[in-house]
């Protein structure tokens, strides 16, 4: 019986190959998390050494980086500086993007309340594919209609070429309307149903109740859509730069050519050479775009953590 | 009827208004591009090439770069975004290192793509001196997939039934063997919605490939399938402009006469492709489901 | 006045022993505490299960029962901590050196719902077999066929082997459930409540498989159910608040319960 005994715990403590297996596959699963962490730092890391290129290696001063307003790398202003003001492309990011979020937020909210607290069957069976199909459409796509529809539609109602600011605005409207909307509907569904049943019950009517009870109640939520939507509008590329006129000027109107961060990156990254001061200032241009969607990912965070939820 | 009513019912028609009018804004978007592309869109004008100068260029080329580059880029990271889903669904513990991980997953999916595009720029055409290609272009596109692809895997790895796992375990299958056979096959329908999902949304991706995969297309021959002769359309080394690419290029820079009807046509073609996108991704999905539930 | 008494002279708890020289005993557990966290949620616990009976566990939800089922094959690993002994035909396998893959392939289980894999009926049953080296055609179908046979199901599903052994209905599912079980030749087999998501015509099925089964293993069955705990086990385990309060003899404990808590809990006076 002993024996016996001591003949199965042998058996039992032998590593069988499923322990092996199981202990190999853990580390490959965890191999392709750490994989992605690192390309996360790797960009971090990439973009903020060639970014800070411009101010270490080249000399500029970061005063004149963010306040300048002349544009023209690798050329210098009147005043004998170097010609790397990005604050026209600062501005120009920075008014698209608020102003499309501006437009955007009171349609996304509108769309969103309609969808979850007055029609959610059509909400579900139309506006939810409509707005997964907004998402699907490509910015190039947007960016060709904003070329042929919008553009000359700026020009003909309020004059100039039509490219510039507004085009950029009434293009990134359209873009970051379902984000907005599908992230809304998310917090607003959120909201317990007994708040609603409550509200009813003490004779409020339904639109009291929509605008008292549950937007407040959603408020963090959709703050948090809306931080979502600027970062996509702020990191956009292609779609604005298609509409946007490219001229590195500080905008004057809102239909006067100007451009963005991402407007002057694409359309100038090919015409450089790596290492040159040229070069070197759209990558900062490329930073500041990073450092942003950074700072919208810790607004996001900041928004959660305050307004989670106590169910 | 009172005045708060009255509010109400004005408010409520208001919404009513607002969501029709994004209805009409999507309505108008896919009117305008089907109805002003699809007369261009011809047998011809898809399995030509584009011509730079002269009318009558088609877009063969860069649909076929578009396709090529989506097989490359899910190919290669697919296995990378199964890997860290399991993990971060199945293994991972509420701790500090699986909240570094998820916040970087986060910033991942909300990088600007054209800051994703410069990085694989630096890295892949320049640092590994791979060029502008198909090689650059799947890379960077890989990383621009990886955090949306792995998160709709961990979400439908987490819609498996716990009871799945507990049957694997409880016949002495390690965690490991239970995941891969029977809890990711179990998620399969919600795997390949997302997959297709995904594909959409790359198929659909420019900004990241301007300056990775290039912006040109160069003749290719199609009788020559040697991945390892430059003008063979598998060479992974040859530059490719895309679909999209292409739409961006000569809208900004294209000089042939017949500029708008490639554009319009070409809009038409990427949009209808993803529409196919978004529309299959439920219907297979769920024929999926239909296959696993039903006889074989 | 006599009530009170004949109460106070009753014992707390009353654990049946077996004598040790006529009985084999498959499966013990010593000093057994399993925690939740830091929550006590089991103790008192040492239980004995004699080699072919079949052992019903009995208790209100949340008595512990289910939780001290899932140690005995270490399915508990990484939920709750388990200190003391559990022995497995002598063998401590509550120990870290213990290959757990290997236990749980000799201490098999049944669950609460039936858990098919989405895999065809035949791929259920073999899966396991097939991970661990086992290919041959030859063996595998007659794995199949003996183990299907055994749970009961063989003549309603040996012409669908391929079908989805999701497509079953819940009856059918649950033996499936079993076959797989017996496929890696165990020979304890725990389950957790096996019948409970079942219709009444499938349970008493279940139940006759069961009986057919302890000849050849030895079984451990959590149920919710006191009739089926009193037709179906020889054995009974009554627990409460994480203890073992009554073990001894089925018929015993239902007819003659040395404890008073038994009594009321099992004359329906509980609570």
């Amino acid at each position: 019986m002993i024996m016996e005994n001591q003949k199965l715990a042998k058996q039992l403590m032998k590593k069988s190959k499923t322990a092996r297996y199981e202990r190999f596959g853990r580390l490959l699963s965890l191999s392709a998390l750490l994989l992605i962490m690192a390309i996360v730092l790797g960009i971090i890391v990439f973009v903020a050494s060639k970014g800070l290129g411009t101010f270490f290696k080249d000399g500029i001063s970061f005063k004149d980086f963010f306040t300048g307003t002349l544009w023209n790398p690798g050329t210098k202003t009147p005043s004998g500086q170097q010609a790397v003001g990005a604050l026209p492309m600062i501005v120009g990011s920075f008014l698209v993007t608020i102003l499309a979020a501006l437009l955007s937020t009171p349609f996304a909210i509108g769309t969103a309340v309609y969808m979850t607290e007055i029609s959610p069957k059509r909400g579900a069976k139309i506006l939810q594919p409509v707005t997964e199909l907004l998402v699907g459409i490509p910015s190039v796509v947007y960016g060709f209609i904003g070329l042929s529809v919008v553009v000359p539609f700026v020009r003909n109602t309020f004059g100039g070429s039509g490219f510039g600011i507004l085009s950029g605005t009434f293009v990134l409207f359209v873009m970051i309307l379902p984000t907005i909307v599908s992230m809304t509907v998310d917090s607003l569904k959120g909201v317990p149903k007994f708040y609603r049943q409550a509200s009813l019950a003490l004779g409020a009517t339904k639109w009291q109740t929509i605008w008292k009870v549950v937007l407040r109640a959603a408020t963090p939520g959709i703050l948090t859509a809306v931080v979502f939507g600027m970062a996509r509008a702020f990191g956009e590329a292609l779609a604005v730069q298609m509409v946007i006129g490219n001229a590195a000027l500080m905008p004057q109107n809102l239909t006067s050519p100007a451009s963005t961060l991402t407007s002057v990156l694409t359309a100038g990254m090919g015409n450089t050479v790596m290492g040159s001061l040229q070069n070197d200032a759209l990558w900062s241009l490329a930073l500041v775009l990073l450092v942003m969607s950074l700072f919208f990912n810790l607004v996001v965070h900041m928004i959660g953590r305050k307004g989670a939820f106590k169910k | 009827m009172n005045r708060t009513q009255k509010q109400s019912r004005f408010a409520i028609a208001c919404l009513k208004a607002v969501a029709g009018f994004v209805v009409l804004i999507l309505a108008f978007l896919i009117g305008y591009i089907f109805i002003t592309g699809l007369p261009n869109v011809s047998w011809h004008f898809l399995t030509s090439p584009a011509k730079a100068f002269n009318a009558g260029g088609g877009i063969w080329i860069q649909l076929f770069n578009s396709f090529y580059l989506l097989v490359l880029a899910m190919i290669i990271s697919l296995p990378i975004a199964l890997g860290a889903a399991i993990y971060l669904n199945e293994y991972a513990t509420d701790n500090w290192f699986t909240a570094a991980i998820k916040t970087s997953i986060e910033i991942l999916s909300s990088l600007p793509s054209v800051v994703v595009g410069l990085f694989g720029f630096l890295l892949f055409v320049v640092q590994f001196n791979y060029g502008f290609s198909i090689l650059s272009g799947a890379l960077t596109l890989t990383i621009f997939n990886l955090p949306l692809l792995t998160r709709n895997i961990e979400d439908s790895l987490a819609n498996v039934s716990d009871d799945q796992r507990q049957g694997g375990l409880g016949l002495g299958l390690s965690k490991y063997e239970t995941i891969i056979h029977i809890v990711v096959p179990a998620s399969l329908p919600g795997i390949i919605s997302g997959i297709i999902l995904c594909s959409g949304r790359v198929f659909g991706e420019a900004a990241a490939l301007i300056y990775t995969a290039g912006q040109s297309a160069p003749a290719l021959n199609f009788m020559d399938w040697n991945p390892f002769n430059i003008d063979s359309p598998l060479s992974p080394l040859r530059p490719a402009e895309t679909l999209a690419v292409h739409i961006w290029k000569i809208n900004s820079e294209g000089i042939m006469p017949d500029l708008t009807q490639v554009s319009s046509g070409s809009a038409a073609v990427l949009v209808l492709a993803i529409l196919i996108f978004n529309l299959s991704a439920r219907f297979v999905g769920r024929k999926v489901f239909e296959r696993m539930t039903s006889v074989k | 006045m006599q009530n009170t008494t004949e109460l106070n002279n009753k014992p707390k708890r009353f654990i049946y022993d077996f004598n040790p020289e006529e009985t084999e005993i498959t499966m013990q557990t010593k000093d057994l505490e399993i925690y939740y966290g830091k929550n006590l949620a089991m103790h008192n616990a040492d239980l004995k299960f004699k080699k072919n009976t079949i052992t019903a566990l009995i208790g209100p939800s949340g008595s512990g029962k289910s939780t001290f089922l899932r140690s005995l094959n270490r399915m508990n690993d990484g939920i709750a901590t388990v200190k003391g002994e559990i022995l497995y035909q002598g063998v401590n396998i509550n120990q870290p050196k213990i290959d757990v893959y290997e236990v749980r392939r000799r201490i098999g289980m049944v669950f609460q719902r039936p858990n098919p894999f989405a895999k065809s009926i035949y791929d259920n049953v073999t899966f396991a077999l097939q991970r661990r080296g086992v290919h041959d055609k030859k063996t595998l179908d007659r794995v199949v066929e003996t183990t299907l046979k055994q749970a009961a199901v063989w003549d309603q599903v040996k012409d669908s082997l391929n079908k989805s052994a999701l497509s079953l209905s819940g009856g059918q599912a649950q033996r499936v459930c079993i076959a797989r079980a017996l496929a890696v030749q165990p020979d304890v087999l725990l389950l957790d409540e096996p019948a409970s998501a079942l219709d009444p015509v499938s349970t008493q099925q279940l139940e006759t498989t069961l009986r057919e089964l302890k000849k050849d293993y030895t079984i451990i069955i959590v149920t919710h159910n006191m009739q089926q705990a009193a037709r179906l086990s020889d054995y009974t385990v009554f627990f409460n608040m994480g203890e073992a309060i009554e073990y001894n003899k089925t018929r015993k404990v239902f007819t003659r319960p040395k404890v008073q808590m038994t009594d009321d809990y099992v004359s329906g006076n509980f609570g």
